[in-house]
C-alpha cells in the first residue's frame, strides 16, 4: 500500500509545495526586503516593512477594516440565529429552506455583489424608484460608502453564519427545553437561558467564519465601496499594482494572514476540529 | 412563534430578492432602470459582443482543464489521506482554503514573476489554470473527503483477501462508490474556477481576459443592461449546476 499511497499523494503534494507554500515563503523573504528605486524587491535585509504597518495611514485603514468586519460579524449573527431557529422548527421544509439560504452563495460573487450596485447606485433601482414617486429629487448617495460595503458583506457570508448554528440547534436536546417549560419558564427565559448558552459553540464558529472572509476581502470594497472605504484586502492590491511597493504588500499580507490564523487556532483549542 | 416567521420572510426576500430584480430587468427594453416593456435586446447584445464570447471561451477552456485536473489530483489526495493521516498536507490543503483570495493571488503572482527569471515564459492561459488547479483541489479533497467517511474500509479489505492488488482495490471498489462525490466535487470546482476573479485578474496574461474580467470591467463603467444579462445567464447557469451537485451528494 505504501507505494500507492505515495503516488496517489504526489501530485497534491507538488502543487500545494509549489503553487501555495513556496509562494507563501517568497512572501514572506519579500516582506523583509526594500523596496527597490523601480518598484522592485532589493537587498538589505529589514524590518521596516512591519515597522510601517503601525503608520497611522494604514493602521487606519486595518482598523476600520476590523470594525466593519465586525459590524458585518454581529449582523449575521442577528440574523442568523433567528433564521437558523426558524428553519429548525419547520421540521417538514428543512431541507428546502436551508438550500434556499445556500442558492444565493453558490452564484458568482461578482454577479450577487453587482446586483447590490444596481439596486444602490445614483441611477439604480431604488434611487430610480424613490425619484418616481416623487419622495426625493436628487438620488441618494447610497452606493461607494462604508454603510453599502457592511451590507455587501451581509450578504455575501450570511450563509456562513446560518450553517454552523443551525446544526448547533439541531443537536440541541429537546428535553432540556421540555423541561424549562416545565419547572415554569417564560418562552423568552428558555431562549436566554437555556437555548442560548448551548448554542455559544455555534456561534462561536458563525462568528469566526463570517468574520475572517470579511476581513480579507476584497471585491465588496472594491465595488461597493469605492475609494474611500477601502478595506486591508484592497491596500494589499494597492501595494502589488499601481503602488508597486511589494515589501510593504507582502507585510501587510502576513500580517493580515497571522490575524486568520490565530482566530482559527484559538476556536480550535476551546472548540476542537469538529467547530469548523 | 409569528414575529420569527415574518423575520425569516425577511432573511430569505433579502437573499434572494436583489438577485430575481436584476434578473428581471435584464429583460427591460430601457437603459435605464424604469420598467418599460418586455425585450431581448440585450440579450442579443450578449450574444453578438465578440470580445464577451471570446472571454466566455477563455473561462469555459480555464474552467474545464483546471476541473480536470484538480478533480483527478484532489480525488487521489483524499484517498491517500484517507488510507493513513498526513497532518501537513491535510493542514496545508485547510490554510489554503481559508487564506483570503487576494493573499493567494499576489503570492502567485510573485511566485510566477520570480519563476520567469529562470524559466522562459510569460503570464498567460496556462498560469491561470496552474492557479485555478491550486485552489481548487482543496474543494475537491473537502467532498470527496465527506463521501469516504460514510464509506466502508471492510470491503477493501474483504477485496485483498479475496485476491485483489491494491490498485485493483481502489479501481474496482472503491472508486465505484464514491463517483457521485466526485461529480459533485467536479461541478464545485467548475463553479469556483469559472466565478473567479480576485486571483485570475493578478495571473492572468494579457490574451487570456476571461468573463469576470470582462464582467468587472463593465461593473465598474456604470449602468449597462448587458451585464444584468450576463449575471441572469450566470445565475441560472450556476444554480442548474449546484442542484445537479447536491442531487449527487445525496445520492
Amino acid at each position: 500500500m505504501k507505494h500507492l499511497r505515495a503516488m496517489f499523494l504526489a501530485p497534491s503534494v507538488f502543487f500545494t509545495v509549489v503553487l501555495f507554500l513556496i509562494p507563501l515563503t517568497i512572501i514572506v523573504s519579500y516582506s523583509l526586503r526594500t523596496r527597490g528605486v523601480y518598484g522592485g524587491v532589493v537587498d538589505p535585509w529589514t524590518i521596516e516593512n512591519y515597522a510601517r504597518l503601525f503608520d497611522p495611514l494604514y493602521g487606519m485603514i486595518m482598523v476600520r477594516s476590523v470594525f466593519m468586519s465586525l459590524a458585518a460579524t454581529a449582523l449575521c449573527l442577528l440574523a442568523g440565529f433567528p433564521t437558523a431557529l426558524f428553519i429548525v422548527r419547520n421540521e417538514k421544509h428543512k431541507s428546502l429552506l436551508l438550500n434556499l439560504i445556500m442558492l444565493p452563495f453558490w452564484t458568482s460573487f461578482l454577479v450577487r455583489t453587482y446586483a447590490w450596485m444596481f439596486l444602490l447606485r445614483d441611477t439604480g433601482l431604488i434611487n430610480s424608484a424613490l425619484i418616481a414617486m416623487g419622495i426625493i429629487k436628487e438620488p441618494l448617495p447610497l452606493l461607494y460608502n462604508e454603510t453599502a460595503v457592511i451590507v455587501g458583506l451581509v450578504y455575501g457570508y450570511l450563509p456562513f453564519a446560518v450553517l454552523p448554528i443551525f446544526s448547533n440547534l439541531e443537536r440541541l436536546d429537546k428535553a432540556l427545553l421540555e423541561a424549562a417549560a416545565d419547572l415554569g419558564a417564560k418562552p423568552w427565559e428558555t431562549m436566554f437561558h437555556v437555548v442560548l448558552p448551548l448554542c455559544a459553540p455555534g456561534l462561536r464558529a458563525a462568528g469566526v467564519l463570517v468574520f475572517i472572509p470579511c476581513l480579507g476581502a476584497y471585491l465588496t470594497p472594491d465595488l461597493l465601496g469605492g475609494g474611500k472605504s477601502i478595506m486591508i484586502g484592497n491596500l494589499i492590491q494597492n501595494q502589488f499594482t499601481t503602488a508597486r511597493d511589494w515589501p510593504f504588500g507582502s507585510a501587510i499580507s502576513l500580517a493580515l494572514m497571522a490575524g486568520v490564523m490565530v482566530l482559527l487556532i484559538v476556536l480550535i483549542r476551546r472548540d476542537g476540529e469538529e467547530a469548523l | 412563534m409569528r414575529p420569527l416567521t415574518w423575520f425569516a420572510v425577511g432573511i430569505y426576500a433579502f437573499l434572494h430578492v436583489p438577485l430575481l430584480i436584476l434578473c428581471a430587468f435584464s429583460f427591460n427594453s430601457s437603459r435605464f432602470t424604469i420598467w418599460e416593456e418586455f425585450s431581448l435586446e440585450w440579450y442579443r447584445q450578449m450574444f453578438t459582443d465578440a470580445q464577451l464570447g471570446e472571454a466566455a471561451l477563455n473561462s469555459l477552456l480555464i474552467a474545464a482543464a483546471s476541473t480536470v485536473l484538480a478533480t483527478v489530483i484532489g480525488t487521489l489526495c483524499s484517498y491517500g489521506l484517507w488510507k493513513k493521516q498526513a497532518k501537513w498536507l491535510s493542514g496545508s490543503l485547510y490554510l489554503s482554503l481559508v487564506t483570503p483570495e487576494i493573499i493567494s493571488g499576489i503570492s502567485l503572482l510573485a511566485f510566477f514573476q520570480w519563476a520567469f527569471r529562470h524559466w522562459q515564459f510569460q503570464l498567460g492561459m496556462h498560469t491561470v489554470i496552474l492557479a485555478h488547479v491550486a485552489f481548487s483541489i482543496s474543494y475537491v479533497v473537502l467532498v470527496v473527503m465527506a463521501r469516504l467517511r460514510t464509506a466502508e474500509p471492510a470491503l477493501e479489505e474483504a477485496a485483498l483477501d479475496l485476491g485483489a492488488n491494491e490498485w485493483q482495490a481502489f479501481w474496482l471498489v472503491t472508486l465505484p462508490m464514491l463517483r457521485p462525490g466526485i461529480m459533485a466535487a467536479a461541478l464545485l470546482a467548475f463553479t469556483v474556477s469559472f466565478d473567479d476573479y480576485v486571483i485570475t485578474s493578478l495571473v492572468a496574461g494579457v490574451d487570456s481576459e476571461t468573463l469576470p474580467m470582462v464582467l468587472y470591467a463593465m461593473a465598474r463603467r456604470g449602468a449597462n443592461p448587458v451585464v444584468s444579462a450576463i449575471s441572469a445567464l450566470i445565475f441560472v447557469g450556476f444554480g442548474a449546476l449546484i442542484l445537479i451537485s447536491e442531487r449527487l451528494q445525496k445520492t
